[in-house]
């Protein structure tokens, strides 16, 4: 059987229909993760630990206890801190470094015991490849090698969490998760051809997630289709007191709209089961600089929703240009602070040759951080400095919320908004590298929802003429994600974007 | 020149609660290092401050007490900088905006009453500690060590206006402040673990100048002595600085307890950028009134009430309600014994405590809340000497009988049963008097003589000799009656 090309949505079938273990289905995932290891999309495996999981999976489902998701096998970004497995956040600063716990979702998503009786019983694979301190847009950044995509192993997998979408493109793992600063989950997953949801602000807990920029941070899935994301996002979401910025209601099953329609029953056209969406298209998001292929594909996407019953508007979202600075003025400032923990002196990378305090720290954190992670710290130092911090961190703040008010009056005109993950499809490695503003530039359609807080997802809609995945991108208002993964499950009903397979992948 | 000086204070006191104010780690004292630091205090990749609720209600709690304004949204912020014993590289803070806004303190500096203005008090985290001395690494080198037990202490640092203008009124600040936050029951005082702290800012200005001088921190003052001296050296450096022609640098300064002088730690320019800004894995502190009111009807009766109550009901001096106020066991112990002796005998009943129990406990090194005697067992002391039964002497050695009892932990004797055993009734019977004056008389006619011849000190002589026959339990004051009697 080729389950790697399955959704875990199949996956669940099957295992209750008994056609398949969990233990077969580790070790057929494991197997394809050590001959895949090509695509750099795992930073760490223990197969000994994956198996015995897999095994106390498949008892549970023995004694009748077994949940849809039970068995299925899941990668991590390496982002969350595993017991098991290291926990590196790609980077050399924690290239040994072994947490004495589980982050939040790693131990809500894996073997039930007594902290987490509810948890959903899925076997963790490994921990993916990530650019360092999730900081990057196309996994160059990562201390242990750069991500290639399983379309073309000349092209980036995009970033940050790049390892996780190779993973589940190159169908080394059924389906992984991610984490969204500034597009991380939405960007690789459009760049892999897959579908990827980051959340609502609060939605996950970021209890266990190795900070980047924490008002910024958001844990999602990235999986094959709005389905099998909807089945992880729910196992993903619960309330957990550890993160004050946890939602108090967080848990929600976020498939129960999937197969139905927009509107009231009343209203309902089986043929249009869209019918009463209002799906908006930004004006800035269809700009200068958006590539026409994707421009296109995007388009046929918004045609095809209105196919299926939606209404298309144009609306407007004015300072989506401001959110490269503002987003590049807050994001290092927070990362300046959350990485200062990484200095050498309880864990992680430590110099060799010091004489005192002040080398030790410079040089363990010279030696420890690569050059992007570098030049956020000093960005971020600066915006905060005496004398820079009104100017540069509270303006930036301001803007911050015009740009979530920008959102609210596009949302008094449409339930939705669409339009492009990316301005372009996946780069060549290298290409991008020598240029950080380059780079910094290709998230500008992602970065606005972060800023705001609002749920956003990539849904595959296309290829260009080389054959490379094109994603468009579906924002929502506050806590909508049902309603995200229900519109993008009805487009995949009438497309198959998402099913297409890689050819590099066999 | 004459020269003014301006004091403000800023003091960490450590809140009593179970766990530290980011993490469920336990904060009790003294536990071996670092045996009391998770994964939060720790700082390990991942982890998350969830704020303690108690810690905040302490800092309510003294808000109210002093008057001041509860913010109702408060912000925390991080306090960016890099040490080993701060495991984050900044510390959780606030800093624009405060829970605890404005309010006064009172003190009683040279017998009068007056109030200290605050400008805020704020909650925050403590450091962990490094240990240079006497630390041996794992290669047998010398070597520092962190204990990050103390790590996420809450703490709440009160910080005044600079109002106070003498080593001394600053000192009286000192007290007054510990001895409101252990009565309000959200500091434990315990200077020597260091739960109460004083950083002291020190300038000074000619007479008359509104403008401040240029000021100097004493850091980490832990005891009330010490915070005398560092202010009065420091005070006496600047003044001499600037006659012989110098300029007092901005800088933190610490005190050499052993060379009683301040030295520089590090100056202005040295400063860190500190990189403050809002939290973001901590909400807005937010405090409605609810909650506050909730906190006020939990708060214990405030020193200053009690001070006055007892002012004007019982006619007590401000000196002896202020001793009496001190601490809560202490004015619980003083307002029980009154209840049972009587408003009439409350001077005595202050007397015994702020006397006899004060030393008592002073001597054994206890605190009064560890006092071995309650207000019964006092009661009937006092009335023993309101009824005449003994004098006031006789009523210190009984006190002594009962202390020592107490302390060895034996079964108690009634005070009326120590009298009897000890033949210490005091004699008011006129004729026994007589009696006892005649036969002393009799036996020292050089003292007569010498009375006779213009001394009165021979009187005294007599009196006491009196005492002496009667073993103590003569009435002095009618033996003093009787004998002038005889004698003119």
């Amino acid at each position: 059987m080729s389950w790697h090309m399955s959704t875990i949505a199949l996956l669940s079938k099957a295992l209750a229909a008994k056609q398949v273990s969990s233990r077969e289905l580790t070790s057929y995932f494991l197997e394809r993760i050590a001959k895949g290891s090509r695509w750099n999309a795992f930073l760490d495996v223990n197969p000994a630990l994956s198996m015995a999981q897999a095994d106390a999976a498949d008892e549970i489902r023995a004694n009748g206890l077994a949940g849809p998701l039970t068995g299925i096998p899941v990668a991590h970004k390496d982002v969350f801190v595993t017991q098991g497995w290291h926990s590196t956040a790609g980077s050399k600063m924690l290239s040994n470094y072994q947490s004495p716990f589980d982050a939040a979702v790693v131990a809500h998503l894996g073997m039930p015991d007594e902290q987490n009786p509810t948890a959903a019983g899925m076997v963790c694979l490994g921990k993916t490849n990530m650019d360092e301190f999730a900081m990057g847009s196309s996994n160059e950044n990562s201390a242990f090698g750069a991500v290639l995509n399983p379309w073309n192993p000349a092209c980036v997998a995009g970033g940050s969490s790049g390892g996780s979408a190779a993973a589940v493109a190159a169908g080394l793992a059924p389906i992984a998760t991610g984490t969204d600063t500034g597009g991380s989950i939405r960007q690789p997953a459009a760049l892999c051809g897959l579908t990827g949801i980051k959340p609502s602000y609060g939605r996950v807990s970021r209890y266990g997630m190795i900070a980047y920029a924490s008002s910024l941070d958001q844990a999602g899935p990235i999986g094959k289709s709005a389905e099998d994301c909807a089945w992880l996002l729910s196992a993903m979401s619960f309330h957990d007191p550890r993160d004050s910025t946890s939602l108090a209601d967080s848990g929600e099953n976020f498939a129960r709209y999937l197969s139905q329609a927009w509107s009231e029953p009343q209203m309902r056209n089986p043929t249009k089961p869209l019918s009463g969406l209002k799906v908006g298209l930004p004006t800035e998001f269809f700009a200068e600089g958006l590539a026409p292929e994707v421009a296109k594909a995007v388009e046929a996407g918004a045609q095809l929703l209105a196919q299926l019953g939606a209404t298309i508007c144009s609306v407007t979202l004015p300072k989506t240009k401001l959110s490269i600075p503002v987003y590049y003025v807050l994001a290092p400032a927070e990362a300046s602070s959350n990485l200062s923990r990484f200095d050498g002196v309880r864990y992680g990378h430590r110099t060799a040759q010091y004489t005192d305090l002040q080398e030790m720290y410079k040089k363990s954190r010279s030696e420890g951080f690569g050059a992007e992670v570098k030049r956020r710290i000093l960005i971020g130092s600066y915006v905060l400095s005496h004398g820079y911090y009104d100017a540069y961190y509270l303006q930036a703040q301001k803007i911050r919320r015009i740009i979530a008010a920008d959102f609210q009056t596009a949302f008094n005109q449409c339930d939705v908004i669409l339009g492009p993950v990316a301005p372009d499809v996946a780069w060549r490695l290298g290409e991008k590298t020598e240029d950080p503003l380059q780079m910094y530039l290709a998230d500008i359609y992602t970065l606005s929802t972060n800023l705001a807080g609002l749920p956003a997802m990539s849904v595959p809609c296309g290829f260009n003429q080389n054959n490379m995945p094109i994603g468009m991108q579906l924002i929502g208002n506050y806590f909508s994600e049902a309603r995200l993964l229900q519109i993008a499950h009805q487009y995949q009903q009438a497309t198959d974007w998402h099913l297409r397979q890689p050819s590099e992948v066999t | 020149m004459e020269w003014e000086v301006v004091i403000g204070l800023e003091t960490h006191t450590q809140l009593k609660t179970q766990s530290k104010i980011f993490s469920g780690a336990s904060t009790h004292f003294g536990a071996p290092a670092n045996t009391q630091a998770c994964a939060v205090d720790l700082a390990l990749p991942g982890v998350l401050p969830v704020l303690n609720r108690q810690a905040v209600e302490h800092a309510i709690r003294f808000g109210l007490a002093i008057g001041a304004n509860i913010a109702p949204v408060s912000i925390f912020a991080r306090k960016n900088y890099f040490y080993p014993d701060l495991p984050k590289g900044y510390q959780i803070s606030q800093y624009e905006i405060p829970v605890v806004v404005g309010g006064q303190v009172e003190i009683i500096f040279n017998g009068e009453a007056k109030l200290i203005q605050l400008t805020r008090a704020h909650l925050e985290e403590d450091a962990g500690k490094s240990v240079h001395e006497d630390f041996i690494g794992p290669h047998g080198e010398p070597s520092s060590g962190i204990d990050l037990n103390r790590a996420g202490t809450p703490l709440l640092e009160i910080v005044t206006e600079p109002v106070m203008r003498s080593a001394a009124e600053a000192v009286a600040y000192a007290k007054a402040l510990h001895s409101l936050v252990v009565w309000l029951d959200v500091c434990d005082g315990n200077m020597q673990e260091g739960s109460f702290r004083c950083d002291a800012n020190v300038s000074v200005r000619p007479k008359g100048a509104t403008k401040l001088g240029t000021r100097c921190e004493i850091k980490n003052l832990n005891s009330f002595r010490f915070m005398e001296e560092a202010m009065n050296f420091e005070i006496r450096r600047q003044i001499e600085l600037i006659e012989d022609g110098g300029k007092v640098t901005q800088e933190t300064r610490l005190y050499d307890p052993d060379k009683k002088e301040t030295r520089s730690m590090r100056s202005k320019e040295d400063a860190n950028d500190y990189r403050y800004f809002p939290d973001p894995d901590l909400l807005p502190l937010q405090i409605n009134s609810a909650w506050v009111e909730q906190v006020r009807a939990s708060m214990p009766i405030l020193p200053d009430v009690v001070r006055k109550q007892w002012q004007s009901e019982y006619s007590l001096g401000a000196y002896d309600a202020q001793l009496l106020s001190q601490d809560r066991a202490t004015a619980q112990l003083f307002t029980a014994l009154v209840k049972l002796v009587g408003q009439p005998m409350a001077k005595a009943a202050a007397n015994l405590v702020t006397g006899e129990l004060a030393s008592a406990l002073n001597r054994a090194n206890l605190m009064p809340s560890e006092a071995p005697l309650v207000a019964k067992d006092l009661a009937p002391l006092l009335e023993r000497v309101a009824d005449g039964t003994i004098s006031n002497k006789i009523a210190k050695e009984i006190f002594t009988i009962l202390w020592d009892e107490a302390i060895a932990g034996q079964g108690q004797s009634t005070i009326d049963a120590i009298i009897d055993q000890r033949g210490w009734r005091q004699i008011n019977d006129t004729a026994a008097l007589a009696l006892l004056i005649d036969q002393v008389m009799a036996d020292n006619a050089k003292l007569l003589e010498e009375f006779q011849a213009g001394k009165e000190k021979a009187f005294n002589a007599l009196v006491g000799q009196i005492m002496k026959a009667s073993k103590g339990t003569a009435n002095p004051q009618q033996v003093n009656d009787l004998l002038r009697k005889k004698l003119t």
